[in-house]
């Protein structure tokens, strides 16, 4: 073997390649986010996602060498989970006073983006596994790819979905809001946070720190109800 | 820190213990989240200032810890080609009748506040 074919398999098999194009392809999303003055149209997870996956195909690379490397990141998805109790404490500690009404929407709301998702995917004919990786779609990512892993979905999919969910509720949300007549702060923040997780949470901070407060208790409240009632509504109905 | 990031593993291994243990259909990390949210509500005091730290650390890079599952949508891509339209609606007009939906909810579940002026400006989009 050539030695450059001998670099060539080191590099497509070994972890810390597929590791270190991982973090490359992020910070050069990061760059491009920036650059487009963090339009939510050029989310970065996005970016990075479809830089890596064109790499992939273009090279022939199989997903599961690179997953093998790019794990060690996968595996801090758990660790980040746990961790979204923190804000979740912190903004619950901010909005004590609405709490029950807000937690009351936030459930209905959930409850509503899941079976939106079902009954539109159901309508036009998706696969099983199609509609169980939309239906936690308003949750944040972590929980959502969790939840899909639960009731049959394809965690991949899921990602990309909520991601895209994040992406048309920061972009659209404000313009359906007004359009619904909805003036208060709070029920903005909440609605944002419900349907379109950290993606519309950071852009609901960006206009006003009432709204961007509830929709990050919005966010924590949903993948909580939805983690703990999506997986048991399946079984009954599915099962 | 060190102390933060055990926290936290403690949390979800009790988590992933406790889904199995019981059975329960939830992710074993939201259960951690559930143990450590109680614990810190029950310490009713403000989260300490190590675990506020690694966590803040740890969301502010979410978005790169979604990357390589992401990526595996390469494996999926008849299914994409097949189910496209579904998606796509599924994720537009579902996501915008859950804002408008949930929005009109909380409004009016939302006890008024004295504080708000009659009419709030509406946001503007641009950054």
């Amino acid at each position: 073997m050539t030695p450059l074919a001998e670099i060539w398999v080191y590099l497509a098999q070994e972890p810390l390649a597929a590791l270190t194009a991982t973090l490359l392809a992020w910070l050069a999303a990061l760059r491009i986010h920036a650059w487009s003055g963090r339009h939510p149209l050029a989310n970065p997870v996005l970016i990075a996602v479809a830089l890596l996956a064109g790499g992939l195909l273009a090279a022939g690379i199989d997903y599961r060498a690179y997953f093998s490397g790019a794990q060690f990141v996968h595996f801090l998805l758990g660790p980040a989970t746990v961790a979204l109790a923190v804000p979740l404490y912190r903004q619950f500690a901010l909005v004590r006073r609405s709490a029950l009404a807000a937690t009351a929407s936030i459930v209905l709301g959930g409850a509503f983006a899941a079976l939106a998702g079902i009954g539109i995917a159901l309508a036009l004919g998706a696969a099983p596994e199609v509609v169980a990786s939309l239906a936690p779609r308003s949750v944040t990512t972590p929980v959502a790819m969790g939840i899909a892993e639960r009731i049959g979905g394809l965690p991949s999919l899921t990602a990309v979905v909520v991601i895209l969910s994040g992406i048309v509720g920061a972009a659209l949300g404000p313009v359906v809001l007004d359009w619904a007549g909805v003036r208060d702060w709070r029920a903005r923040g909440i609605a944002i946070g419900t349907a379109s997780h950290g993606t519309g949470t950071a852009r609901a901070l960006s206009v006003n720190a009432t709204a961007g407060a509830f929709s990050g208790l919005a966010m924590g409240l949903n993948a909580l109800a939805t983690a703990l009632l999506l997986p048991l509504l399946w079984g009954f109905f599915a099962g | 820190m060190i102390g933060a990031i055990t926290a936290l593993l403690v949390c979800q291994l009790a988590g992933e213990v406790a889904v199995r243990a019981l059975p329960l259909p939830v992710p074993g990390p939201v259960i951690g989240m559930v143990i450590l949210f109680g614990a810190l509500l029950a310490r009713r005091r403000p989260a300490p200032e190590a675990l506020g730290g690694t966590a803040d650390g740890l969301l502010a890079n979410l978005g790169l810890l979604f990357v390589p599952a992401g990526v595996g949508v390469v494996l999926f891509l008849p299914v994409l080609a097949r189910d496209w339209a579904p998606l796509s609606l599924a994720v537009l007009a579902g996501t915008l009748a859950a804002i408008a939906a949930t929005g009109r909810v909380a409004q009016a579940l939302l006890p008024k506040e004295a504080l708000l002026p009659k009419e709030a400006p509406l946001p503007r989009d641009d950054p």
